[in-house]
């Protein structure tokens, strides 16, 4: 039983056709890796299963209706926190402003989930004195305390010093553990290859590949895969 | 000091009721016009960046309207012409201060709109983003998101105009405002001296300046995120300033 679905999806910006009838599904406790390279429309199918975007055809279900506000949680390249709240004030914020909690209760949870990340002590830290590892970890923590059905990941380690890399792949890593539903973009071969249950290969605007890790790395049917491995590897 | 300079005259001046009245004026007409202006300029700004192209019309022929005219054709224009349009205008209210108030808050929103619409427009994209993924509503991504940082942005040129404005006041002495300026040539045509009163008035000008200076750094430092207020000074993003010669 799939959870999240885009069926038939297609989306244009102007003449430019970006995404070409992707069906896309994920079950429940599934975790999938995107790869691919730029401008094959990854983050523009993140955009649409979040409803940031709106398909020019298709649709996007969660179970069976589409998504709720905050019930699909979308991680970000370059964080996007809040500038003007601590990292408290970013975690709270969704609580406070869709959930309409009392303060005193969502600052709680926030604080929870900020423990849940590592950060319990940066809480009033604002966006600019974080490094880009706990920037991204408040972003995490920002979109799990919605308690979503499924997070979307578009490459989130790829904006960060090299260093900084593993303590967020730890947090999502944890994550598959507990059974969470992720769909994520990454160009980290061996995070794809050790923790998705499948990988997709996406180019032009189409999924041009899906398998499971070990066949996909190992043996890709598609040459445009092999291509795409030998290049990055 | 000046051979000719009448210290007694030039304290007499600074410490008389119709400079003191004439600077209250002033400084309350610059305030009041000025709030005004920036709830108008806002939703001129929402109106510019809107999506309904009536809406942008009417947003763009606004500031075109006022911009293009003089500020003091404006004001005679508000004083004069009004009352004879509609009778509503004609009555005890409608004094020389509200004229002022109508149609410097008017003239002053088109040149607010431009900068509250650079304000919002230079709010990086990924923050409302980032909200709608949260499933925050428009409004409340408005409030909570974009608004601050946008502020933060704009304090400075708005700093600018409540300057401007508090000069342009004294143009409303035309309309028989009894302000700052017309304390000073009252004062002059009564001595026939013009140092002491107009060097007066100046002093006043530039004490007020200096508070509003002092307010706005502290406003500046208000909108600067971080955890230790006594900490670095962050520069703003620079913005174009919004020229504002004869108006
Ligand atoms: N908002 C947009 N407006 C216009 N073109 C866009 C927009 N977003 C993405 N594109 C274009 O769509 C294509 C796919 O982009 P994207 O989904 O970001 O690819 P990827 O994430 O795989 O690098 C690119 O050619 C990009 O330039
Ligand atoms: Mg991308």
């Amino acid at each position: 039983m799939s959870l999240l679905r885009a069926t038939d999806v297609s989306k244009s910006y102007g003449d430019l056709e970006v995404l070409h009838g992707v069906t896309f599904d994920i079950e429940s406790g599934q975790v999938k890796a995107i790869i691919g390279p730029s401008g094959s429309g990854k983050s523009t199918l993140l955009r649409c299963l979040a409803l940031l975007e709106e398909p020019d055809r298709g649709a996007v279900t969660l179970g069976d209706a589409p998504p709720g506000p905050g019930e699909v949680g979308m991680v970000f390249q370059r964080f996007n926190l809040f500038q003007n709240m601590s990292a408290l004030d970013n975690v709270m914020c969704g609580l406070v402003e869709v959930r309409r909690l009392e303060k005193s209760e969502a600052r709680q949870q926030a604080r929870a989930f900020l423990d849940r990340v590592g950060l319990a002590d940066k809480g009033a830290q604002f966006p600019d004195e974080l490094s880009g590892g706990q920037q991204q970890r408040v972003a995490i923590a920002r979109a799990l305390v919605m308690r979503p059905k499924a997070m979307l990941f578009d490459e989130p380690t790829s904006a960060l010093d090299i260093e900084l890399v593993r303590e967020v792949l730890d947090v999502i890593e944890s994550l598959a553990r507990e059974g969470m539903t992720m769909v994520v973009v990454t160009h980290e071969m061996r995070f794809a290859q050790h923790v998705a249950s499948s990988v997709l290969m996406m180019d032009e605007g189409r999924i041009v590949e899906e398998a499971p890790p070990d066949q996909f790395f190992s043996a890709p049917k598609e040459e445009r895969t092999q291509r795409f491995l030998s290049l990055v590897e | 000091m000046l051979a000719s300079f009448d210290t007694h005259l030039f304290w007499q001046a600074l410490s008389s009721g119709p400079y003191w009245r004439g600077a209250l004026t002033a400084l309350e007409l610059t305030a009041v016009a000025l709030s005004t202006a920036l709830i108008i300029g806002f939703f001129v700004a929402l109106g510019v960046l809107s999506q309904r192209r009536w809406v942008r019309g009417f947003a763009w022929s606004y500031n075109w309207l006022f911009r293009a005219t003089p500020t003091l054709l404006q004001l005679y224009f508000v004083w004069d012409v009004l009352p004879t349009l509609w009778h509503g205008f004609a009555g005890s209210w409608f004094t020389p201060f509200m004229a002022a108030w109508i149609a410097l808050s008017l003239n002053e929103a088109a040149y607010l709109s431009e900068i509250i619409r650079s304000g919002l427009m230079s709010v990086d994209p990924g923050q409302e983003l980032a909200g709608r993924a949260l499933g925050m509503s428009h409004r409340s991504i408005l409030r909570r998101v974009i608004m601050p940082q946008a502020i933060r942005i704009a304090i400075p040129p708005i700093g600018n105009e409540f300057i401007t404005l508090l000069k342009l006041t004294s143009l409303a002495s035309i309309i028989s405002l009894h302000e700052l300026l017309t304390a000073s040539t009252q004062l002059t045509a009564a001595k026939f001296e013009y140092t002491e009163p107009l060097l007066a008035a100046l002093v006043y000008y530039l004490v007020i300046v200096s508070v509003l200076m002092a307010i706005q750094a502290r406003l500046e430092r208000k909108f600067t995120w971080t955890s230790n207020r006594r900490g670095r000074r962050v520069a703003p993003p620079a913005m174009p300033a919004v020229s504002h010669d004869a108006r």
